[in-house]
């Protein structure tokens, strides 16, 4: 029996009937368009998927839609603000730590939240905070770099 | 028009903006009207006769299309391999296995829906009655006496018996030795595991008769050649594939698979746009694998530490089926590779190809390198070991000294240009060496285990001289297509054969065009990917964009300038040899004043009304590369680790990589590639490694919970540098950077924790991946001996 949710995704609406075994990622992927958002395993390992749930990043494929109705999600399209880019993705281009792209939403949502967190972090609480973020191209260097050089634009502001 | 410097600049990728703000088009991305699902049966057996197989009850599901199994494929040929070595053994391999599954995911039928969910949910209830059979999967079992047959073709389960060097010479060498140091040596199978997992939409036209596929391609025009002509039978031009954004790919997007295959079929069959999205689960249970060999390597040495000679037997996994250049990789990319950066008296290299009940392997990042450059260096420290010499000390007594256009090798090859001994020297001097042996004794004797390790590398890339290779078998030549089409108002828009899925092409290409011409650069758009568009190309992979895409790019540049002298004489009234190519203007030699520039040469080519007799108007020119050699890029590595002696836990302190790739584009792009090419290369000495169980022939690791991928806090950060030796075979003296970091870096890590072991008496460890409980057995083994 589908089951209605409702989704704030980026500040706009999204109602659709889904099935109760439909995962948060496709009901984003496939039901609202949006596919920056990344599907890159199916174990909660590669946070490919990762978005931003009620403020929280969170796997979007370790969620049901149905446990995200009523939710605001902010995924990677909305992370740049009236076609400013949002300082963390400037600094993945910046600080080249991106390749082949596929990781980079995630890595960039991942990024957003370990920010929060940590505004000043070290190396160390940086790579531990990517720990559920899997890269095969940049062996992490320029992610690094990257998340470091963001941390530092963001303090200035 | 003066531009600022291009080549050799860190210039931002302009592919990035798309990417960071989730606007890449990958193939899961893409919806068409009428669009089905496709899902795939796979044996969940390694080796079994199909009885029958049952469909009606998928049939049966709500949205469900079609169910198609290999008797519906008739007329369908099977996947062909592309590189025919002497009496190999090639089995058929159908799309969809109809009397017999011979490893764990080989699809034996596809459901296509209306929906992904009703796809997945038939294809649970497709029943296929199995004769489920002995397997095998180990690879030192495969050949053996009693072991399950595979393929009737295969007497022994054996694919061919290859060799390379000389034996008498090599056996000559081994009598004369004062030293014999002898290892077995167990290359791991490994995942490529590119993030985006590979898919295709495959759409048929009915109409027109058109087809289009869309598949996570590294070379689309070989995947349609390859779909067309050998398996499906239909035209190849009525055919169109498109690779658009590819997230990765490290070989694993070489080879034309099952699935795009049946999916191409299928819509031609219903008539409707079909989808498939690889599971990451099918993933590691099809994406073609790498390595997976076992090697008994015998070195003779002088006393002195001269190589006298090296011996190599190799027997080399290929899975159930070849894949699409299977045959290439323990052959040709690997026993050639034996010479190394040293002087050998005598080199012999015998290698068995054995099908197993296992994923077809095939080239992943580095292919058949990395598997000979580890062999060497694991080999050169063991024998220092056996010598009581230093590691550096021997690498520098056996290098090939420094040399700028030729050096013949014992095992066919000849490189191009190299200086050894200066990319170990940056690096000992990077590392400090002199102070790292102190801190180590000083650490030792307060019970701290700290080594370090070598790599002093090798590569053949910039893949391929064609009637090179096609004497060794390869069923394709490997040049490259690089068409340049300048537009009226003088925009350029270039179409490369090579094709990006990380690598930055539309940047890095953009830099060589617009250096050339000397134009802005964002005068400049690179294509790639699209056989609607570009010109019949071989693709991305044996590090060869930049050095063949690069080269066919720049010939047709060169041909471009030539027509341009001849309508720039025509509207200055000069003579054609008159007439120079600089700073984005055709101008009279010596007379910079008397010009014309780019832009209106190109718009007088398009709009020929005082125009040059006998030449044809428009500014487009094709040209095909292919190369004369291999290009060989080298190195030296150097990985300093500690080993917790209560747990066996490897952590690296420090990586350092000098790396001479001959002329560089763009440097951060290529350290780019430098650091996750070194990642992938830890990922195999430490943690990663396809496991399959040889009693049920279940693949183990068969998700990323069991299969170890290198995460960001596993790892250090690198420190990089480069000498730049370029090489004479292309004119932009560029060698190739794709692969360099993963074919050093597997030995350095390794040999550097058996330094630090060394002190207990360890000189090799057989099996890889070096794991907190191997070295910890390995540790605990050598102290009881003690």
């Amino acid at each position: 029996m589908k089951k209605k949710v409702t989704v704030s995704i980026n500040g706009q609406s999204h109602t659709h009937e889904v099935e109760p075994r439909l995962l948060l990622v496709h009901f984003i992927r496939e039901l609202a368009g949006l596919t920056g958002t990344h599907v890159g395993c199916d174990t909660s390992q590669c946070g490919a998927c990762a978005i931003h749930m009620n403020g929280h990043a969170v796997k979007s494929c370790t969620l049901l839609a149905v446990q995200a109705d009523g939710a605001q999600i902010t995924t990677i399209e909305g992370m740049a603000k009236d076609g400013t880019l949002h300082p963390i993705q400037d600094a993945f281009w910046e600080k080249h730590g991106l390749q082949c792209g596929f990781c980079t939403p995630g890595m960039i949502m991942s990024a957003a939240q370990l920010l929060q967190r940590y505004p000043k972090p070290t190396e160390a609480e940086i790579r531990h905070q990517l720990e559920g973020n899997l890269c095969r191209c940049t062996g992490y260097h320029n992610i690094v770099k990257a998340i470091q050089y963001a941390a530092e634009n963001m303090a200035k502001r | 028009m003066a531009t600022a410097k291009l080549l050799g600049a860190s210039i931002k990728r302009r592919e990035d903006p798309r990417f960071i703000t989730g606007k890449g088009n990958y193939t899961d991305d893409l919806k068409l009207p009428g669009m089905t699902y496709a899902a795939f049966v796979r044996s969940p057996h390694a080796n079994a006769r199909i009885r029958a197989i049952d469909t009606a009850k998928a049939k049966a599901v709500p949205g469900v299309v079609a169910v198609f199994t290999g008797k519906d494929m008739a007329g369908v040929n099977s996947l062909p391999c592309g590189w025919l070595l002497p009496e190999l053994k090639v089995p058929a391999h159908p799309p969809l296995a109809s009397e017999a599954a011979r490893y764990v995911g080989d699809p034996v039928a596809v459901v296509i829906a209306d929906s992904q969910s009703a796809a997945n949910d038939a294809a649970d209830l497709v029943a296929v009655d199995w004769d489920v059979l002995p397997s095998v999967t180990a690879t030192e079992r495969a050949a053996q006496t009693g072991a399950p047959q595979i393929h009737e073709v295969a007497p022994g389960n054996v694919a061919f018996k290859w060799q390379i060097g000389d034996a008498g010479e090599t056996e000559a060498a081994f009598k004369k030795a004062d030293v014999v140091v002898k290892k077995r040596i167990v290359n791991q199978r490994l995942v490529a595991n590119a993030m985006e997992p590979r898919a295709c939409v495959a759409r048929y036209e009915d109409a027109t008769g058109d087809l289009t596929l869309w598949v996570t391609s590294q070379n689309p025009h070989v995947h349609r050649l390859l779909m067309t002509a050998f398996v499906l039978g239909i035209p190849e031009h009525k055919v169109r594939v498109i690779a658009p954004d590819v997230g990765g790919g490290f070989g694993s997007k070489i080879f034309l698979y099952n699935e795009e295959t049946v999916c191409s079929w299928a819509t031609r069959q219903i008539k409707r746009p079909v989808r498939w999205t690889s599971s990451r689960r099918e993933a590691f249970q099809t994406d073609a694998h790498g390595r997976d060999h076992i090697t008994d390597a015998e070195v003779a040495l002088s006393r002195d530490g001269k190589f006298l000679g090296l011996r190599v037997k190799t027997t080399a996994n290929l899975g159930a089926y070849l894949s699409t250049f299977a045959p290439a990789v323990p052959t040709y990319l690997y026993g050639t590779l034996l010479n190394g950066v040293y002087n050998w008296g005598a080199i012999h290299c015998e290698v068995t190809g054995v099908f197993t009940n296992t994923t077809p392997v095939d080239a992943y990042r580095g292919a058949g390198r990395p598997e000979a450059c580890y062999l060497l260096e694991r080999m050169a420290d063991a024998a220092a070991a056996a010598l009581k010499m230093d590691a550096a000390e021997i690498r520098k007594k056996n290098f090939i000294p420094k040399f700028d256009n030729g050096f013949q090798t014992k095992v066919a090859l000849t490189y191009d240009s190299g200086n050894y001994g200066a990319a170990f020297d940056r690096a000992l001097q990077m590392l400090d060496y002199k102070k790292f042996r102190a801190e180590q004794a000083e650490a030792r004797a307060k019970g701290r285990l700290l080594g370090v390790g070598f790599s002093t590398y090798i590569e053949a890339c910039s893949i391929a001289p064609s009637k090179v290779v096609g004497s060794l078998g390869a069923q394709a030549g490997l040049w490259e297509s690089g068409k340049v089409r300048v537009h009226p108002t003088g925009m350029v828009t270039v179409f490369t054969g090579s094709h990006s899925h990380g690598q930055g092409h539309e940047t890095t290409m953009a830099q060589l065009v617009a250096h050339h011409f000397g134009i802005p650069m964002e005068h400049v758009d690179i294509v790639h990917g699209d056989t609607g568009v570009v010109p019949f190309g071989m693709g991305t992979y044996g590090s060869r964009s930049a050095s063949v895409g690069g080269t066919a790019i720049l010939m047709s540049i060169n041909k471009i300038k030539e027509k341009g002298k001849k309508i720039a004489a025509h509207l200055l009234e000069a003579s054609a040899q008159d007439i120079e190519y600089a700073n984005g203007q055709f101008q009279v030699k010596g007379s910079p004043q008397k010009a014309v520039p780019f832009g209106q040469v190109a718009l007088t080519a398009y709009v020929p009304h005082n125009y040059p007799e006998g030449v044809e108007p428009g500014l487009e020119e094709t040209s095909f590369y292919d190369p004369a050699n291999f290009c060989f890029p080298f190195g030296a590595h150097a990985c300093v680790v500690e080993v917790d002696p209560d747990t066996g836990n490897v952590k690296i302190l420090r990586y350092v990589a000098v790396d001479d790739v001959g002329n560089v584009i763009n440097p951060m792009i290529v350290d780019g590639m430098v650091h996750g090419g070194i990642a992938q290369g830890v990922g195999q000495a430490l943690w990663e490694g396809a496991v399959y169980d040889d009693g049920s022939g279940q693949l183990v690791t068969g998700t990323m919970m069991d299969y170890a991928l290198p995460k960001a806090d596993m790892l250090p950060m690198y420190e990089t540098d480069r000498t730049e030796t370029p090489t004479p075979v292309n004119p932009l003296g560029i060698k190739g950077a794709g692969e360099t970091g993963t074919i050093a870096a597997t030995p350095a890590v390794v040999n550097a924790v058996v330094d630090a072991l060394s002190g207990l008496g360890v000189d090799h460890i057989e099996t890889m991946p070096l794991t907190a409980e191997r070295v910890w057995k390995t540790a605990q083994a050598a102290r009881a001996k003690k």
